[in-house]
């Protein structure tokens, strides 16, 4: 059998595509929990994001705003989970829950009238270097800006937590809040801030979504990827290269069905689509049965509530 | 002036005034969402929360969805009053449905009045293996009960749309993803002519009574309050910590699984696709709002089972999207849990005057 190099390459390059909504939300999410916070609200974040993202361009025709509108929405959005968390004090999973199940039914509500409606093209880069060489330029070229950002994302975002000083906070405030609130650290102040990136990154991946991957606005179009992005912060063990290696599997993974099911091998595509999931699970056990791993990977204070007595 | 002070004590009565405090702040909230999206407010919740309920069918309806509802948050109430954050209800209701759902097909040619219990028990044992899965993880690996459990809802799902597509799907059912329809013995029988209501609900209340016993007349649970309070203080006194861990979610898988069969022996007698809209999820929200007290737990998923049918209610009337009851059943848990700040903290006003 002769296989087109090209095609090879095709077929990564559409791994690459939809591993970019996991990098992105995966990423967001691993700045806040970094910072102590369990956020369960990144399918909701995402939700919000695409229909604010597919709205905004169908409404003002501007691709910069409808982006930056997604990302504005998902800082919104989240910023009731940061108020209800951090001020008033409540339970992560629970209002994470809430901010998911939320999000899911007001993006519906406002999509209503968006539905059906044909999206626009993104524009791509380096379009012209795309037959330049096999293999290669289709998996670096011709794609659009916010994939090559997610693709470069778990490197700033690894450079951010290891050599910044704020990186260095967020760290502090993460595993110990106590201490670090004793250094004089603000750590409502930085949770807060983690969170409502977290939101930025979870719009920006759900306006991915409906304005480039698919384009379109279908209602609960994110489909379980928040789910996904939430265990992928787990199996990376909150490194973010790691992410980037876990998000071309899971999205390698999902692209592979399809090929799997056109060339006729037969395992259920179910148990495919079960993998990650279980995969993560087991990551999951591997690290937490090592106290002394969990202790080196884990934010210590993750999903805790942190009240400082004035 | 503001000033906000912390309580000695959290207050009682606030405690049970919260709920309904924040389902009062819903429907303020509903409105307000329902007015900038162009509908008439009071008329759209009206399509909501009345038309639905206002007739026999439609009681029966209220009480044919707040029946796993309740079931499932009485299970639920066990792991979080023992602090155990078990969020996967879904997948033990999915995966309690598919064991009895399979239980109930060898039976499918065949009559009898013990098929119905066996179909019933298999359910439950079926979500309380798939409950023992986070259960034995946290217990002995140390691993996050909350994620595990998570993900364990995704793979149900899976196995489940596996099972009815492929080698459970009726052989004379056109390809289409359901199986075969029980037998009559492996059904949950209906209360009344014409009305969905089947006899799940004496499961639920079963629930209620036995939990109520549990908490407030044994050592059981006088433990399970003990560790829910502070872990050190449970682990001073003695009490066998891991075994309570898998004992609770036992409890809350058996309640998921025995959901997940009234969900496919009641109304519907063959397992499909969806068994199950996202009960195990919405039932959070139920233990939430009833305060983890059987009791409560009643009224509140009589309170969030209105969201499922006024959504769809709304849909047909109003052409309102049925997304809305998720809407209503987000916002719920907002305001709870956002209200439950007064139980610790008092907000005094200070005057100026000297």
């Amino acid at each position: 059998m002769i296989v087109d190099i090209n095609f090879i390459g095709l077929i990564i390059a559409s791994i690459m595509a939809s591993a970019v909504p996991l990098i992105l939300a995966s990423c967001g999410e691993l700045i806040t929990e970094r910072s102590g916070v369990l956020n369960l609200g990144v399918e909701g974040m995402m939700i919000i994001g695409a229909i604010s993202g597919f709205a905004l361009m169908t409404v003002t025709g501007s691709l910069i705003i409808a982006v930056f509108g997604a990302m504005l929405a998902g800082v919104l959005i989240s910023t009731i989970f940061a108020f209800l968390t951090q001020t008033l004090i409540t339970n992560h999973v629970a209002t994470g829950l809430a901010l998911t199940i939320f999000g899911i039914g007001i993006s519906a509500m406002i999509g209503k009238n968006f539905v059906g409606i044909p999206g626009k093209e993104f524009p791509v880069l380096f379009e012209g270097l795309k037959d330049t060489m096999p293999l290669i330029s289709p998996i670096l070229f011709g794609h659009s800006i916010v994939f090559y950002f997610a693709f470069a994302l778990p490197f700033i975002t690894s450079y951010f937590l290891k050599k910044t000083k704020i990186g260095l906070i967020v760290r502090a405030v993460g595993d110990s809040p106590e201490s670090a609130s004793n250094q004089g650290i603000n750590v409502r102040l930085v949770r807060y801030a983690c969170i409502l990136y977290g939101g930025a990154m979870c719009g920006l991946a759900g306006a991915y979504l409906s304005m480039i991957y698919t384009p379109q606005w279908i209602e609960n179009m994110t489909g379980g990827r928040g789910w996904i992005a939430l265990a992928l912060v787990v199996f990376s063990t909150w490194n973010p290269i790691k992410i980037l290696i876990g998000a071309m599997i899971f999205g390698g993974l999902t692209i592979i069905q399809f090929h799997m099911q056109a060339i006729g091998v037969r395992i259920p595509v179910q148990f495919l689509t079960a993998l990650p999931y279980i995969v993560t699970i087991i990551v999951l056990v591997v690290i937490s049965r090592d106290s002394r791993k969990i202790r080196l990977s884990t934010p210590s204070s993750l999903g805790k509530s942190f009240h400082k007595d004035n | 002036m503001i000033k906000i002070v912390k309580r000695d004590q959290p207050s009682k009565v606030i405690f049970f005034f919260t709920p309904v405090l924040a389902i009062f702040l819903t429907l303020v909230a509903g409105g307000l969402i329902f007015l900038i999206l162009g509908f008439k407010p009071f008329e759209a919740l009206k399509f909501f929360f009345i038309v639905p309920i206002a007739d026999k069918y439609g009681f029966s309806e209220l009480l044919l969805k707040a029946t796993p509802l309740c079931l499932i948050a009485i299970g639920l109430s066990f792991c979080f009053k023992s602090n155990n954050w078990n969020i996967g209800a879904e997948g033990q209701l999915t995966f309690g449905a598919i064991v009895s759902g399979g239980v109930a097909l060898l039976f499918y040619d065949q009559e009898g009045f013990y098929i119905l219990p066996i179909v019933i028990l298999a359910g439950a044992i079926g979500g309380m293996l798939y409950a023992s899965i986070p259960a034995i993880l946290k217990t002995y690996f140390n691993t996050n009960e909350i994620l595990v459990s998570l993900m364990l809802v995704y793979v149900s799902k899976l196995i489940l749309d596996y099972l009815v597509v492929g080698p459970w799907s009726n052989p004379e059912g056109f390809n289409f993803p359901e199986t075969r329809q029980f037998s009559d013995s492996a059904r949950l029988p209906l209360l009344f002519e014409g009305l969905r209501i089947h006899a799940g609900i004496f499961l639920a209340l079963a629930a209620v009574v036995i939990s109520w016993f549990v908490f407030y007349k044994t050592y059981l649970g006088f433990q399970m309050k003990v560790s829910g309070f502070s872990l050190k203080t449970a682990k001073y006194a003695g009490y066998k910590g891991k075994k309570m861990i898998i004992l609770v979610f036992l409890i809350s898988g058996a309640c998921a699984g025995l959901a997940g069969v009234g969900e496919i022996t009641g109304p519907i007698g063959q397992l499909h696709r969806e068994v199950s809209p996202d009960y195990g999820f919405t039932a959070i929200i139920v233990a939430f709002l009833g305060r983890l007290h059987p009791v409560g737990i009643i009224f509140a998923s009589l309170v969030v089972a209105i969201t499922y049918l006024g959504a769809e209610t709304a849909q047909i009337f109003m052409q309102i999207p049925k997304y809305t009851g998720q809407v209503f059943q987000g916002m719920i848990l907002f305001f709870l849990l956002a209200s439950d700040y007064l139980l610790f903290f008092k907000i005094k006003f200070i005057g100026t005057k000297k």
